[in-house]
């Protein structure tokens, strides 16, 4: 083996100009694959982020709907027919979470959640002068929200920690607020379904990216709801749950739902489409790096071809001299495999580069408030697979070439002459 | 001269293709140790094809092949190519060299393939080798900056480093002048001579040394012709000589 590599090794350095070139094929493709995975993948996590960042794994909630049981059926002269009932109707119109300090206190010990966040949502009219803008109040724990949900990144401007500082305060959607035209420091009218006012001051403007979800969506202290809602101290209307593991929460969703009596909602029936999209983009980079693989992969082959061709005589040599056909091969391949082992090398270290510059381009735009330029993703997997496949693509083009390389009579080369 | 290196029995070689021609015709053939044998003939007649077939590398042939007792009929390629490693050494025509390697890695690599001892021996060996060829100071040399003699001074070098049973040469001197060729002649009947070495050299060039045809006539008595021809084929001749009793190599 240690000969086998020395000999690898005189050979190529003996042609170091062609396997200068072979390098620098494998060095490129591997480089851009790095890159171009890097980029897409930083952008993909970018356009995750949007959405998962701030969208809980799972929501526990109340819904509002006609009981499953209705007492016609619990009626034991009845049990045994079959029920029509027409019109049925809703009858609790209570969206509280009922029992939510212990669901909360079972949560906080259930070993697989991450983290929970408490909140409290209810619709308002903002008073603008003569016209009534319809919007969400969402009364929420600020730092549990900030911890798990990144709230503070979609902060535009003013500070949002003074909403548990600051009594009577509430955070507006930056499109909410130009339609109220208020700024941060000035106060805000509002009127509650049950008919109350209430005079909040704007402690900070609030931006998501998505223009729809900015004109309706405003923020307070979970006091400050539960004051404009009318209700007590434990009251709650939304769980939001952040599992270790995003891929359970299906499954716990439904053990959930059935363990609390509520409504269960899991991130991936809420966001099938966004996961596809999701999917094609790496699909689709994916592809187009193993297709630069495959063609510096077409290079080394080619190369090792041609040099096959010249070795004849070595080859001849070598296999009368007592090298096997299995080990003229090995030879080869040898060749192919550090080819694509320092080009593939050398292909990481340039991905590197290039995705730091990509790092450096300036991207502003409005709906990304927290990036500054293009995103790049540096995890290890695409350096792994990128180093996997330079080694595995490099391995298959020099497979037929030494295969080849094996099967060389000597003695017709030696008669040839 | 009792032990039995190499023997063949009833050799027979086709060449299928474009037509089929039977090139060997049960040709048998005895070397025991330390004996110095020739095969000549006519250009065409098939030493060459013959040589390929004793040396293992051709395995399209019919009849049975003995190296140093072993059958070798019915061995996989990688059995051959360990069998020609430790036991067979070659010199060719055109030197066969690796222009890519020094004078001492090529004399070096069947030794280091071989594995039997560590390489520092081996290089010790391989210098040793050179030395007692002359060309001791070409060690550190590429293959391709030497002259044609000293070339073949290194493959025979090459073809000695593992002991092997035999040598055995396809047209050595061939390619040589006639200066060139004379001293690669004669270090084979110093290798026969003093080291006992075992070697079967095809040959055809007929004004080599006049020693050789000398010997020849000289040894007609003794001549082994063991090679039948097929029908309007040239013969194989296949010719031993015991240097050492030759009375005229002083004369030379």
């Amino acid at each position: 083996m240690k000969l086998a590599i020395r000999i690898a090794r005189s050979l190529l350095q003996a042609r170091w100009r062609q396997t200068l070139v072979a390098t620098t094929g494998v060095t490129f493709s591997v480089g851009m694959f790095v890159a171009l995975l890097g980029f897409m993948e930083g952008l993909n996590q970018m356009l995750d982020a949007l959405f998962l960042n701030r969208t809980p794994h799972i929501r526990l909630y109340n819904e509002l709907k006609p009981a499953a049981v209705q007492p016609v059926m619990m009626m034991p002269a009845y049990r045994a027919g079959h029920h029509f009932i027409h019109s049925v109707k809703t009858k609790d119109s209570r969206t509280e979470i009922r029992n939510s300090t212990a669901i909360l206190e079972a949560l906080r010990k259930d070993g697989r959640v991450a983290g929970i966040a408490p909140k409290v949502t209810m619709e308002v009219f903002f008073n603008e002068g003569p016209s009534d803008i319809a919007a969400s109040v969402n009364g929420i724990d600020f730092l549990r929200e900030d911890a798990l949900f990144h709230f503070s990144d979609y902060v535009q401007s003013g500070d949002a920690s003074s909403l548990d500082k600051v009594p009577n305060s509430i955070i507006l959607g930056k499109a909410l607020a130009e339609r109220l035209l208020t700024n941060v420091g000035e106060r805000v009218q509002l009127t509650t379904p049950q008919g109350a006012q209430f005079n909040l001051k704007v402690v900070a403007l609030w931006q998501s990216g998505i223009q729809d979800f900015d004109r309706i969506q405003s923020f307070t202290s979970l006091a400050t709801a539960r004051k404009l809602s009318g209700k007590t101290g434990n009251y709650i209307t939304d769980i939001q749950i952040r599992l270790k593991n995003i891929d359970d929460a299906p499954a716990f969703a439904k053990t959930y739902s059935h363990l609390f009596g509520t409504s269960a909602q899991d991130v991936q029936t809420l966001s099938a489409e966004f996961e596809t999209g999701s999917f094609i983009r790496s699909l689709i980079s994916y592809v187009v790096g193993i297709t630069l693989l495959t063609v510096s992969g077409f290079g080394i082959y080619n190369i090792l071809n041609m040099m096959i061709y010249e070795k004849m005589d070595t080859i001849a040599i070598l296999k009368a001299t007592g090298f096997s056909g299995k080990d003229v091969s090995r030879i080869f391949i040898i060749m192919a495999l550090s080819i694509g082992a320092f080009g593939g090398l050398a292909g990481l270290l340039l991905g590197v580069l290039l995705s730091a510059g990509i790092d450096q381009v300036p991207f502003r735009t409005t709906s990304l408030p927290t990036i500054s330029t293009y995103p790049v993703s540096y995890a290890p997997f695409i350096y792994i697979i990128g180093g996997v496949f330079s080694l595995l693509f490099t391995w298959l083009a020099g497979w037929l070439p030494s295969r080849k390389a094996g099967t060389i009579d000597p003695v017709i080369i030696i008669r040839g002459k | 001269m009792g032990e039995m290196i190499l023997e063949a029995r009833n050799i027979t070689k086709y060449f299928h293709d474009p037509v089929e021609v039977k090139v060997l015709s049960e040709i048998g053939l005895k070397i025991n140790k330390g004996e110095f044998a020739t095969i000549t003939g006519k250009s065409g007649c098939g030493k060459s094809t013959l040589l390929y077939i004793l040396s293992t590398m051709d395995t399209d042939y019919n009849g049975e092949l003995f190296i140093d007792g072993e059958p070798m009929k019915g061995k996989g390629e990688a059995e051959l190519a360990r069998v020609r490693n430790g036991k067979i050494g070659f010199v060719f025509q055109f030197h066969y060299l690796l222009n890519e390697f020094s004078v001492l890695d090529n004399v070096m690599l069947p030794g280091l393939k071989l594995n039997q001892y560590p390489p520092k021996e081996i290089a010790q060996r391989a210098m040793r080798k050179l030395d007692m060829l002359g060309i001791g100071q070409l060690a550190q040399r590429k293959a391709s900056q030497l002259s044609g003699g000293e070339k073949q001074r290194v493959a025979i070098a090459r073809a000695m480093i593992n002991d092997p049973c035999i040598i055995m040469g396809d047209e050595p001197t061939g390619n040589l002048d006639k200066n060139n060729g004379e001293i690669v002649f004669n270090l084979f009947r110093r290798l026969a001579d003093e080291f006992q070495q075992t070697l079967l050299i095809v040959t055809h060039d007929q004004n080599l040394p006049p020693v050789q045809t000398v010997l020849f006539r000289w040894k007609m008595g003794k001549l082994w012709i063991v090679a039948r021809s097929c029908n309007n084929m040239p013969q194989i001749f296949i010719r031993k000589y015991f240097g050492n009793q030759f009375p005229f190599l002083t004369q030379h």
